[in-house]
């Protein structure tokens, strides 16, 4: 009986290995484990055992039956191990068919760079200020220290709609509200829509858009004026960028001044966007007139400011090398989607 | 403003080339455009004298000059017909350059030898345009020089320097107020032009009156007997050319030479012409005539200025000079009016006739009625010596109320403050000094008397503005608001919700257009809004480029079409957009107060995957992400939108905006053969409804939810949103939610009606639901759904 149970270990040895699926596998189990299976088959021949004997074939009984069970398990990881590699096999896709896309839209190339200009403002403790666009002609010019005859108004030629409401030459009559309603310290940037009558070309357009900016406090400084926007420069232009200050005519500023940026194109060397000068004109930037801060409410004697306007439409073009304005108001989706 | 720098080293001395003068006047404040050189290209071009002309016998169009250039005579053929015998001519020599580079050499023309070439004025690099027709046409025919004399020299070809003079500086639209800016920036000094005047014993027989003192501040004449009239020195007319001045004669180009050395505009009188010898300076009568120099007859106004004599309009004052007393070259007596205007009267004239001189944008910027008198007397003093005229005796000066002299004192601490800088008083009296201003120091302060040609400074800020442009920008020490107190950047919350806008619209694919703010009626007609649409109340511009540029836009729809439009006609196949911008309601018309600048937003698309649903999508992932609650879409009435394929869009009962496929009608207008999709929404109404800042954290459901199908047929114009809201409401807190996930219409399905199919999810927040429960709900779901629309469980 011993041998007969060693014989069957040795047969289930054979005839696992002709298994290669989970299938026959299990048939397997069922042929020797089984309730019906071989090995209950011999087993049931143990009533004719001595007492003796029965522990021993028991014991080996048990023995085989432990063999077997063990060879199934690893005989089924084997096969495990294999269909899957072979389902991995099956799987395989070509890796270069182009992507499934839910298309996401694209910013103006506008709102990009004012974005990029916003966050550097905020930073630096500017809050963001908007006016209206249709003005009253006392906040366009006359509180901004150009009263009807000044000779500085022929340099903007004006949308009227009444004799005393216009459209807005520039952003700066968001200067005078913001301090009209607000006590120094006041930070602010005011992004915005103007209006002046050219006819649309290359490099104008009679809407364009210009961003504003006014710092007012005690102890502001022509150096903070220069400080804060050379920082700006090199923020948006680049950590190599060069400032320079020029002075320059503004009605509601005094001193006033242009800031010229060294070339980002050329570095300043000097190429086509730069006009082979090396600079390029980006900003008007002054200090407050006090005329401007009294006419606003705010005592000129005891606080000071700095203000500044600039392009959006010709910072973008230059960003980005776009060299017709219309471009950006044709808004074809092509170039939009540049961007 | 055009200054020869040979000009201005007439009155100080400065050593550096002009590129660098440039470089060091802008930064000091008198921006520099361009630098035009004349003469750096031109090398071996020498003054000619024609000795002969004849015909080349072999060329018709040919002729053979013998020129003589000093040293030798040479024989040099010409295609030019305008010379003659006699005349003094640029040549270039062989082995001369011209400018752009060009060479010329020896050579042979029709088998004669040309040694060279007659030179024209544009040849030489001059504008023409400015030349009488004898020197335009063909060669340049100059007066008796000296032969073989280089032309660089005898012309003057040198740096011409473009300024752009800012609007508050008159001063410097001058030789000699550039000068003075260049030595201030150099801390030299300048002089003026030495004036030396030589009267004849004989009285001046004019006399002046002013009858308008509030235009006319003051007015100084002299007269010139017995001048002949002829063309100026080529000294004279090469500056006055190089200034963009075209030369005419003696006498006006002294006007001219003067106003540019000086600044200060003149008129010379035919004084013969003046009735009485009486110059009388008055406003003109409405509907008053005066023929002016250049040819025209203007109409004048009461409001304008005019120079008279006792019968008529001479002048307009400031302006331009009357035909009736123009210099001509019988004239032999000559009035030289040397005047000062209110500057906003003269804007006022010259913009209402349509008519700006060099005189006339020199005088509306307001000038120095102090340098009258010298101007007048410089160009006497030129007249004479051009004309071989005389000055006679006595200068009329009416000068009914005489400037007073500006002092202000301004503290040396406080012109730091504002710089940032650490200058001592010393160093401010010195720059101040260096340009004219008169400084005492008084202790800490300054008292700084101000010269009458800087009507500009009225403060203490100016004074700063004089000391920093002369100290440096540059030199101040940049600072980062050291002083000052700390303030955070914030966005307000319809800013931080426009953001949010824009991310949503980005994210559902929709790209952002920004276009202009104008339209014309006809975009109006063009969407068929109704005649009596409020949207047709526009604010109206009165001075616009055009007529479809004509008003402020009351809606953002035609802008969209026409970019719709574009790119449908570049066949650009799918087109997702936005824009986010104002429109203008105005509160009455005309205009009495500022109208409501109202944040809109319009959607438009078009393309294979666009339809009404995709376009709700994007609204109702705004609204999701916005959190704007009880929103209903109702069918619009909107006539701009397809009626079947159209929603408003309804939040507690309000209307915030409009959706759908626009009006087929509307896509003829615009030639686009395509379903075109808009939406409109009010941004301001949106934000209103915006609870985005109000979420709050609501428990996980802890217990699991029962899913329960549900399928029913309904008539086919039945809402499914009506369906839902049966839902919910029978439901009530048991439905944790609801998805349609089918609706059909075709096989088995009667004509007239739709199957629609729900998931509902039942839940409780407190406990496990059984089934009793559920099943109880559900089938009272059924019921109502059975009362109210007639649905059939399928
Ligand atoms: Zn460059």
């Amino acid at each position: 009986m011993e041998e007969t149970l060693r014989n069957l270990l040795e047969e289930a040895k054979r005839e696992l290995e002709t298994v290669d699926s989970i299938k026959s596998l299990e048939e397997l189990r069922v042929k020797y484990l089984g309730k019906k299976g071989e090995l209950t088959k011999i087993l049931r021949g143990m009533g004719n055992l001595s007492p003796e004997e029965r522990p021993v074939v028991g014991k080996i009984s048990n023995e085989v039956r432990a063999e077997i069970e063990s060879l199934l398990a690893a005989k089924r990881d084997e096969i495990l191990k294999v269909e899957k590699e072979e389902k991995i096999r099956s799987e395989y896709i070509d890796i270069t068919l182009p992507g499934k896309v839910h298309e996401i839209g694209h910013k103006h190339p506008m709102t990009k760079v004012l974005d990029e200009i916003k966050d550097i403002f905020l930073g630096l403790g500017f809050s963001i200020a908007e006016g209206p666009e249709i003005e009253l002609d006392y906040y366009n010019f006359e509180a901004l220290n150009t009263p009807p005859d000044h000779p500085a108004r022929d340099l903007q030629d004006t949308f009227y709609i009444t004799k005393n409401i216009l459209l807005r030459t520039q952003t700066s009559p968001v200067q005078v509200r913001t301090m009209e309603k607000n006590k120094p310290p006041i930070k602010v940037i005011s992004p915005g829509r103007v209006y002046r009558s050219d006819e649309t070309d290359a490099t104008h357009s009679p809407v364009f858009n210009q961003i504003e900016g006014l710092a007012v406090d005690e102890g502001i400084t022509m150096g903070d004026l220069k400080g804060v926007l050379n920082l700006f420069a090199k923020r948006l232009f680049g950590s190599d960028t060069k400032t320079k200050f020029r002075p320059h005519y503004f009605p509601f500023t005094e001193p006033s001044a242009e800031m010229d940026v060294s070339c980002f194109a050329c570095g300043g060397k000097g190429c086509r966007v730069c006009g082979y000068s090396g600079w390029i004109e980006i900003l008007g930037s002054g200090m407050v007139h006090p005329n401007v801060l009294r006419m606003s409410g705010i005592d000129p004697e005891k606080y000071s400011g700095f203000a500044f306007g600039m392009g959006l439409d010709r910072i973008t073009m230059l960003s980005y090398g776009i060299d017709d304005l219309r471009l950006l108001y044709e808004n074809d989706l092509r170039f939009i989607k540049q961007f | 403003m055009l200054v020869s720098y040979s000009w201005l080293k007439d009155y100080v001395d400065v050593l550096v080339d002009a590129k660098k003068l440039a470089d060091d006047l802008t930064m000091s404040g008198s921006k520099v455009e361009t630098i035009k050189s004349y003469g750096n290209e031109i090398k071996n071009v020498v003054i000619g004298k024609i000795i002969s002309i004849e015909k080349h016998p072999d060329a018709d169009k040919l002729q053979v000059g013998i020129v003589d250039v000093g040293e030798e005579k040479l024989q040099i053929i010409t295609g030019a017909q305008n010379i003659k015998v006699g005349d003094y001519i640029p040549v270039a020599l062989h082995g001369s350059t011209l400018p752009g580079g060009v060479k010329i050499k020896r050579g042979k023309l029709r088998g004669l030898e040309s040694n060279g070439m007659m030179c024209s004025a544009k040849e030489l690099g001059l504008d023409e345009s400015l030349l009488p027709d004898y020197q335009r046409n063909g060669i340049f025919i100059l007066p008796e020089l000296p032969i073989g004399e280089d032309i660089k020299k005898v012309l003057e070809l040198d740096d011409v320097i473009e300024f752009e003079i800012t609007p508050n500086r008159p001063d410097c639209l001058s030789v000699v107020g550039i000068a003075r800016e260049t030595a201030a920036t150099y801390r030299k000094s300048y002089r003026m032009p030495e004036i030396k005047i030589y009267e004849v014993a004989d009285k001046n027989p004019a006399n002046v009156t002013i009858d308008a003192d509030d235009l006319c501040y003051r007015y100084v004449a002299r007269v010139i007997r017995n001048a002949k009239i002829g063309p100026s020195p080529i000294w004279m007319q090469m500056r006055l050319l190089k200034a963009g001045i075209r030369p005419i004669n003696n006498i006006v180009d002294v006007t001219n030479y003067v106003m540019m050395e000086l600044g200060q505009p003149l008129h010379a009188f035919d004084l013969d012409k003046v009735k009485n010898r009486h110059i009388i300076v008055r406003r003109a009568k409405n509907g008053e005539k005066l023929v002016t120099l250049d040819d025209k007859e203007r109409i004048l106004d009461s409001e304008m200025l005019v120079i008279a004599d006792e019968e008529k309009a001479i002048g307009l004052a400031g302006v331009m000079g009357g035909q009736n007393t123009e210099i001509t070259d019988d004239t032999v007596n000559i009035l030289i009016e040397s005047a000062n205007f209110k500057g906003s009267n003269i804007r006022y004239t010259s913009k209402k006739l349509g008519l700006r001189s060099e005189a006339s944008s020199r005088f509306e910027k307001g000038l120095d009625p102090e340098i009258t008198v010298m101007a007048c007397n410089r160009a006497a003093q030129l007249m004479a010596e051009l004309s071989g005229g005389e000055i006679l005796n006595g200068i009329v000066d009416v000068y009914p109320k005489p400037i007073e002299e500006k002092v202000l004192s301004v503290r040396h601490k406080k012109i730091n403050k504002l710089l940032g800088t650490n200058l001592t008083i010393g160093e401010m009296k010195n720059i101040l000094t260096f340009l004219d201003f008169g400084v005492i120091c008084d202790g800490e302060n300054l008292v700084v008397k101000v010269p009458a040609f800087r009507s500009d400074i009225e403060g203490e800020a100016d004074i700063a503005e004089e000391i920093g442009r002369m100290y440096g920008y540059n030199n101040i020490e940049d600072t980062l608001l050291k002083g000052t107190q700390i303030t955070a950047g914030v966005k307000t919350r319809e800013q931080k919700l426009e953001d949010l806008v824009k991310e949503v619209f980005l994210s559902c694919g929709l790209n952002e257009i920004i276009t202009t703010s104008f339209m014309g009626m006809k975009d109006l007609d063009k969407i068929n809004l109704p005649d009596d649409s409020p949207l047709r109340k526009a604010v109206k511009i009165m001075n616009p480029l055009g007529e479809d540029q004509g008003y402020m836009r009351t809606t953002l729809l035609p802008s969209m079409l026409n970019v719709v439009y574009t790119n449908y006609s570049r066949k650009v196949s799918d087109l997702k957009a936005f824009e986010i911008s104002r429109v203008f309601i105005p509160k009455s018309l005309p205009l009495e107060e500022l109208p409501v600048e109202v944040k809109t937003t319009v959607i438009g698309m078009y393309g294979h995957d666009v339809d009404f649903l995709t376009l709700k999508g994007v609204i109702e992932v705004l609204l999701d992400v916005l959190n704007v609650n009880n929103v209903k879409y109702v069918r619009s009435e909107n006539t701009l939108y397809h009626p079947g394929r159209s929603a408003d869009i309804i939040v507690d009962g309000e209307c915030i905006g409009v959706f759908g496929e626009i009006n087929p009608d509307i896509e003829e207008n615009y030639d686009i053969n395509r379903e075109v999709y808009v939406a409109e929404l009010n941004l301001e109404l949106l934000f209103k409804h915006a609870k985005d800042d109000e979420r709050k954290y609501k428990l996980l459901p802890k217990y699991p939810a029962v899913e329960r199908d549900i399928a029913v047929l309904v008539d086919k114009n039945t809402f499914v949103a009506d369906i839902e809201s049966i839902i919910r409401e029978t439901g009530g807190k048991l439905v944790d939610d609801v998805k349609l996930f089918d609706v059909y219409t075709g096989e088995n399905i009667p004509e007239d009606k739709k199957s629609v199919a729900y998931s509902i999810w039942y839940r409780s927040y407190e406990r496990t639901l059984t089934d009793e429960e559920v099943n109880k709900v559900h089938d009272k779901i059924i019921r109502k759904l059975n009362e109210k629309l007639g649905a059939q469980l399928r």
